[in-house]
Formats: C-alpha cells, structure tokens, sequence
C-alpha cells in the first residue's frame, strides 16, 4: 500500500502539473495587449466562478450536509459582512465558518 | 538569482486583510485530515500537498482512491477537474514574463498557480514593475504553498478533534474566500460579465453533466464575455 499511494500522489500531481506547465508553454507566445489574452483572462475568471458557486451549490463533501437555504444565507451575510468591513477578507471567512458549524450543531 | 526584496514583498502576501492563510489553512487542515483517514502516514500528506497543491485534485484522489480506482482513472480525472490551471496560468504568465528574466522561473513558479495565490496576484501585479513581478510571485508561491504544506500537518495531526460540525464549518471559508475575492476583482465589464455568467452556467451545466460542467460552463460563459467586452471597447 506504501508504494501504491507514492505512485498515486505522483500521478495525481503530474496530471496537476501538466496543465499548468502547458499553460506556460501557450503564454510564451501569448503577449498581454493581445486578444488572445483577455480571452484567455475571462476564460479564466468565469472558470473560477463557476467552480466556486459549484461547489456551493453542490457541494461533494460534508456541506453536502446542510440545507440549500442555510447555505445561501450564509453565502449571502458573508459577502454583506465583506462589503460592509470594507472589502476585508478575514471576517466574512471567520463569520461564515463558525455561523455554519453553529447551524449544523443545534438544527 | 531571486531579488529578496520583492520575493519578500510578496511573501508578505499572506499577512493582513486580504490574507487568504485563512481560507487555505482550513481547506489543507481538512485535507490533511482526509488523508490520515485514507491511510497515509504524515510524510506521505506532506508529499502529497507539496507535489500537488491543488484543493480539488487533492480530493480527487481521495476519492479515486476510496473507489479503488486504476492509476489512468486517477490521472484522467485529476487532469480533468484541474485543467482550469491551464487557462489561469496563460491569463497570469504573459503579466510576469520579462526578457531578463531566465525561463525556468516560469516552468518552476507555475506549480504554486492556485486559486489563492493567482487571485492576489492579479490583485497586486500593477503595483510592481514588469521586471521584478516574477519574483514578487515566487514570493506569493512559495508563502501559500508553505501554509497549505503547515495546515495539512495540523490537519493530520488534529483529525481526532476534528468532527462534523467543525469539518463542515472549514468546508465552507474556501468559497467564501474565493467569492469575496472575485467579487473584489469584479473592476472591468469583461470580467464583471465572466465572472457573473461563470457562476451561473457552471451550476446550471451540472444538470447535463457533473464532470464536464465547470469546464464547458466557464468556456462558454468566458468566451460569451469575452465578446460583448470587445464590443464594448472592453
């Protein structure tokens, strides 16, 4: 099993490091005023977007747990928290972890 | 070889109001929790953090493993669901490079491109001259890279004390974290567009198909932002 799970991280994190290598390769011949590049720029942030409200709304793992509606609520108080502190990242992250492991404690 | 000074500059990255220790300190204390319960020993999770340093193909492979599934399984579905690095690092790189600079600064830096760390550097990139910017990278790289390395160790080491509730309380700063970030970065119509009509399709793509639905809703979402903003004068 030792090997085995050796031989599964380097794998895992070749098949992460191609990606990210041929990225590379392509940005070599890719200049910052193209439009090439702003594609590649939205392509990238609306990506993340998608990847981030996915795993909201569908989560994989334990906040598969709580329901839908606790979870935009507290999606959305967070992002009022972050707007209100002025665009401070700390507090809506701290406010949201422990709003939520209170929910899922007493409901 | 490095100019310390922006390296420091950057690495200074994970103090303050933006900071995103964090958010990345709680996704790596769960996944080092993941994997001491999946069977590995603590020198393996350090391995497997510092090799992959990718939330979702750190879960992947957990999962894969769960399953017992074959190693080209495992490598097609991690490549899958991280092949959004691929975009992220031709939308970072041409920003960083700079004639002066030796290549294998880019072939090795690419390996600390994740959510966190691209999102504060494209954050910061401006204030920065273009020739020490790779350095100022290295800088983010290598301090969030030390923290998911750090958090994994707490994670191993806490796994006991760490039950549901808790887990599903750091399952949920990661895209509160990334949410804010975007909304932050949301300064020109092309990526306010990009990152609204992102995180509308990816969800709405899951009906069709889970595995492609990030891919396939974020393609369409940007290249469909990507228009209008050029039409637009960006």
């Amino acid at each position: 099993m030792a090997n085995n799970i050796l031989i599964v991280i380097l794998v895992t994190s070749f098949a992460t490091y191609l990606s990210r290598f041929l990225g590379v390769v392509s940005a070599e011949k890719i200049k910052e005023t193209s439009k090439m590049f702003r594609w590649f720029n939205c392509l990238a942030y609306s990506t993340l977007a998608a990847l981030i409200t996915r795993i909201v709304i569908f989560p994989s793992g334990s906040l598969n747990e709580i329901d839908y509606s606790i979870r935009f609520t507290v999606v959305v108080l967070s992002i009022a928290i972050f707007f209100i502190t002025k665009k401070n990242l700390v507090y809506p992250t701290l406010f949201s972890a422990i709003i939520l492991s209170v929910f899922s404690s007493y409901l | 070889m490095i100019n310390s000074k922006f390296f420091f500059k950057g690495f200074k990255s994970i103090k303050g109001v933006g900071s995103p220790a964090i958010a990345l300190g709680a996704s790596f204390i769960a996944i080092g929790a993941l994997l001491k319960n999946l069977g590995f020993s603590v020198q393996e999770s350090i391995f497997s953090t510092f090799m992959i340093y990718a939330l979702p193909g750190s879960l992947v492979m957990a999962e894969s493993m769960l399953i017992g599934a074959s190693l080209v399984n495992i490598f097609l579905a991690v490549w899958l669901v991280n092949a959004r690095l691929y975009p992220m690092t031709v939308a970072l790189m041409p920003l960083l490079m700079h004639k002066d600079q030796p290549r294998w600064k880019y072939y090795l830096s690419c390996h600390f491109i994740a959510v966190s760390s691209w999102l504060i550097v494209k954050d910061n990139y401006e204030l920065i001259e273009k020739e020490n910017r790779i350095d100022f990278w290295i800088g983010i790289g290598t301090a969030t890279w030390s923290v998911a390395i750090f958090s994994t160790v707490i994670g191993y080491i806490a796994s006991d004390f760490l039950n549901k509730d808790i887990l599903i309380g750091l399952a949920i700063i990661n895209p509160i974290y990334f949410t804010c970030m975007m909304l932050g970065a949301m300064k020109t119509i092309q990526i306010s567009l990009s990152v609204v009509f992102g995180a509308i399709l990816g969800p709405a793509f899951y009906f069709f198909s889970p595995e492609w639905c990030i891919l396939f809703g974020g393609f369409i979402a940007g290249t469909v932002a990507f228009l209008i903003g050029e039409r637009n004068g960006q």
